[in-house]
């Protein structure tokens, strides 16, 4: 028996596609009958079908689409045949649920991509196969529906899969197999259509049935993503995932990455048991003959066929957040088991995945598809997208809502980065920290335009001076005029003057400083950006809280009256939000405690 | 509709299923500072736990088992818990909402859906907010219900344990999003693309100890709206002119068993029932008295907390 196959099902409104899925699992006998009694009763409420039982309904498994008769969400499927097993999802064909069709078409191995015999290609059509494309998809079925409205016409099937073939070389699919079908009568789906004697290739199902799906090139050699690192006593360790590709057996020399040290394979441990070898979607886990440092989120390879390694990449990217991508601002990426912090540096172009050309962009909004360049906060072991889905997709969480915002495939890493090496100096930032005698770290104030931040670091810094440590305060003056004088006050411009400021205070606690940082720094994501730069326990974020009415009233430089008069722009607690801490280090409160009693408070919290 | 074809060569469907099963147990507890696994007992719940135990080899399963008696469960059931409890390595936890119980809530008086409500849902709730529970795993399965089709495998719940499907995470990938907030969970099920003819697969080949209320033996049943339902103990009050009589029946899903409908069947081993469920026309939920409480009824239940 062939391996299951997995594919997605994409169409436009009105195309027929929830009636074909229907259709399918009707006659493939995958739909039992008081499931169907309840589409019948949907149908009376919902249907479109008259007194006939409105196959969709077996689909729109919700209750707003069932009121809306659209399919908004993807539905996954599993059915059978004596020949092979399905894995089927169902995709909204909807414009603003091009993120769902993604989602769908991510894990197939093939798309049956509906037009209406009617219609013929539309626009939609391109954009359904350019996603399928994107996303790795090279076997597509055409299915030409609604063939009962067009008399079974083959001159008019003969011109719409024509059509398709221009859209098909343009969008990467390599195999297209075109098929004359009625969903609403199972015609050409499970069964040959008797009006359509002129067409001799197969039904719908019979080409899935037998379609064979080949992995791509670049998947020979053994790779495994570290998910779990199972220790459960002291004799035995090991190392938990899903084989991504290739295949691996006992004695086999493989190195980990990122770090590249070499060891072998010792056993493959399976329940109760070994086995001799495990291949591409096998579970196992794997016991090393050297004690080697591996942690969740390395790659285990071939000795002899390394991973990549890069902090730099070139990648596709579809937005799938409801707010707009913001350049510089830092979120947080998951690629296989592997997560860290990532920025998008550039947005070379956006896709229009209707016409297939790119057009310079300054953002990417919900359902934009772009090519960007990405920097991560560390070295990641990677694979290009199309050799290998698992160690080349990855997706962006943002920081604060922890949801996912992105999902990108990687399609090469860029030349810089491979040349970047970490140096590893002789000097250590610990002979450093005793060559200065003190504990360096970042104390992170943030807080309100007149909260009382500077005047609470100046004395900071004092008091600590005062006993003989080293220090410096970073805060607008002296980092706006120089390093950021190119940055302005856009969203943007905000996200990359905190990053830049937060590098900064890591190079100066590396070189053994204590750094007071000193920015109203409002949001949440950028504050979690920074401390994720730091070791754990060098970064204290200290919340300088004041009511805004206090701060107002205080008013140092007269900003907020200016802003009031609209003078100012994006003024924080005004007309920009400010995102107070959940869970500061340190909460100083300056409306009801004084400076000097702040700052004991913050220097006790060190000791 | 005619009889479903009797097919029971899987193929290398199990492996893969397996393979992506133990995937999402072991990304579910790499993530999770406390997780937790909702075990009903019945047979997904079985399959689910051998599943654990394997991907966590040699070490035993890291995660307690939390049980919410609703105190109408099958005799069978508690008695095959508390077999399986006792095994090493294993920590079950049971939770009674006592409130409900002190009220006497029953299915019988206060019908299914406000019973449901109190004595699964809201016991349900208070027992994960007991255990501030990060990741909680469960034995659902996409094919069992057509809202649970779209659920997400890693699903997120709110503060409140609710689902919203509107703001779902998108999926993409193998690549689950494990990252709740402070005070929201993941319901995480492993078994999302499995069907039930899958599950009697898997427990036939890897030999899984189920409840013997899943294979046919004579059983002492009246037949109510169209159901058999088991006269379990005496607390099932019987109607004018319900007398119990002896049938030879099984179960497909477990529940309370006055809202647990069995089958006639001479299905009395695994191969038995796997024939059957490969040939079954209707659905396993068609025996689930709370499913059919109005359209969308389940997923009403899970945007309140359900499972």
């Amino acid at each position: 028996m062939l391996p299951p196959l997995r594919f997605v099902l994409c169409g436009s409104v009105d195309d027929g596609k929830s009636t074909l899925i229907g259709r399918l699992l009707h006659e493939c006998r995958a739909v039992f009958e008081d499931q169907a009694r309840a589409a019948a009763e949907a149908s009376r409420r919902y249907g479109t079908q008259g007194d006939a039982t409105d196959l969709a309904l077996l689909m729109d498994g919700l209750m707003a689409e069932r009121e809306q008769g659209i399919t908004i969400d993807v539905a996954y499927r599993r059915f059978e045949t004596p020949r092979r097993q399905f894995f089927v999802a169902d995709a909204p064909g909807h414009e603003q649920y091009t993120r769902n069709m993604a989602t769908g078409a991510s894990t197939a191995d093939l798309a049956v991509v509906l037009v209406d015999a009617e219609k013929g290609v539309l626009p939609q059509t391109a954009r359904h196969s350019r996603i399928a494309g994107m996303l790795g998809i090279r076997h597509v079925v055409l299915a030409v529906n609604k063939m009962d409205r067009v008399a079974w016409d083959p001159a008019r099937f003969d011109a719409i899969a024509a059509a398709y073939e221009a859209v098909a070389t343009e969008t990467g699919i390599t195999r297209t197999q075109a098929i004359p079908l009625s969903a609403l009568d199972g015609g050409g789906v499970t069964r040959r259509a008797a009006p359509a004697a002129w067409f001799s290739g197969p039904t719908l199902l019979e080409h899935l049935e037998t379609v064979e799906i080949a992995p791509p090139a670049g998947e020979a050699a053994f790779r495994m993503p570290v998910q779990y690192v199972n220790r459960p006593n002291p004799g035995f360790r090991g190392y938990c995932g899903r084989i991504a590709a290739g295949a691996v057996a006992p004695g086999d020399r493989v190195r980990i990455f990122p770090s590249g040290a070499e060891t072998a394979v010792a056993r493959i441990v399976v329940w109760k048991g070994e086995r001799e070898r495990a291949e591409r979607g096998d579970s196992v886990t794997l016991v090393l003959k050297d004690d080697r440092d591996v942690s969740r989120g390395d790659v285990i390879a071939a000795a002899d066929d390394p991973v990549e390694v890069a902090d730099q990449f070139q990648a596709q990217l579809l937005w799938m957040g409801d707010e707009p991508l913001v350049v510089g601002r830092p979120y947080r990426l998951k690629l296989h088991t592997r997560e860290t912090g990532a920025a998008v540096t550039r947005i070379k172009h956006r896709l229009d995945v209707v016409d297939g050309r790119t057009r310079p962009a300054p953002t990417l909004g919900l359902n934009d598809i772009g090519s960007v360049n990405l920097a991560t906060d560390r070295p990641l072991p990677f694979a290009r997208y199309e050799d290998n889905r698992t160690l080349g997709g990855f997706i962006l969480l943002d920081r604060r809502t922890g949801t996912t915002v992105g999902a990108g495939m990687i399609r090469f890493p860029l030349m810089r980065a491979a040349n970047v090496r970490w140096q590893d100096f002789e000097v250590t930032r610990e002979n450093r920290a005793r060559a200065l005698g003190q504990h360096p770290r970042c104390l992170w104030l943030t807080g309100l335009s007149g909260s009382g931040k500077s005047t609470i670091a100046n004395l900071i810094e004092q008091r600590l001076v005062a006993e003989g440590k080293h220090t410096f305060v970073l805060d607008g003056d002296n980092v706006r005029h120089g390093l950021n004088r190119d940055l302005g006050f856009t969203e943007a411009d905000r996200a990359e003057n905190i990053r830049r400021v937060a590098e900064v205070a890591r190079l100066m606690v590396d070189a053994g400083l204590i750094v007071i940082v000193s920015f109203i720094s409002p949001y949440r994501s950028e504050r979690d950006y920074a401390r994720g730069l730091f070791e754990p326990g060098d970064f204290r974020e200290i919340f300088v809280d004041a009511p805004l009415e206090t701060c107002e009233a205080r008013d140092p430089k007269g900003l907020y009256a200016r802003a009031r008069r609209a003078e100012v722009k994006n003024f924080t607690g005004i007309s920009s939000p400010y995102e107070p801490p959940e869970a500061p280090d340190l909460r100083l409160d300056t409306a009801t405690e004084s400076p000097e009693r702040c700052v004991d408070r913050v220097l006790e919290s060190l000791a | 509709m005619t009889a479903h074809g009797t097919r029971p060569d899987s193929g290398p469907i199990l492996e893969t299923l397996e393979s992506e099963a133990i995937e999402i147990l072991r990304e579910g507890v790499a993530a999770a500072e406390r997780p937790v696994m909702l075990y009903s007992i019945g047979k997904d719940s079985s399959v689910l736990l051998h599943l654990a135990r394997k991907a966590f080899w040699p070490a035993p399963v890291p995660f307690p088992l939390l049980h919410i008696d609703t105190g109408w469960k099958f005799r069978e059931m508690i008695e095959f818990r508390d077999r399986t409890a006792a095994e090493p390595g294993l920590e079950l936890r049971v939770h009674t909402n006592q409130e409900g119980r002190k009220a006497g809530i029953n299915p019988f008086d206060h019908g299914s859906e406000h019973y449901t409500d109190v004595m699964k849902t809201e016991a349900l709730r208070q027992a994960l907010d007991a255990g501030r529970y990060d990741v909680i795993f469960g034995g659902a399965r996409r094919d069992e219900e057509r809202s649970r089709a779209k659920e997400r495998v890693f699903s997120l719940r709110n503060h409140n344990h609710q689902w919203d499907p509107k703001a779902q995470r998108p999926e993409i990938w193998n690549l689950y999003n494990t990252r709740p907030r402070p005070g929201e969970s993941l319901r995480v099920s492993p078994l999302s693309n499995w069907t039930e003819g899958d599950v009697w697969r898997y427990v036939a080949a890897e030999r899984i100890p189920v409840v013997p209320l899943y294979f046919a033996r004579e059983r002492p049943v009246v037949e109510r709206d169209g159901g058999l339902i088991l006269v379990d103990d005496e607390r099932l009050p019987l109607g004018p002119g319900e007398t119990p009589r002896m049938c030879r029946v099984r179960f497909r899903t477990l529940g309370c068993y006055p809202l647990s409908a069995a089958v006639e069947s001479a299905a009395g081993t695994v191969e038995g029932v796997l024939a059957e469920t490969l040939a079954a026309d209707q659905s396993e939920r068609r025996g689930r008295v709370i499913d059919h409480d109005g359209e969308g009824s389940m997923e009403r239940k899970k945007r309140e907390g359900y499972f």
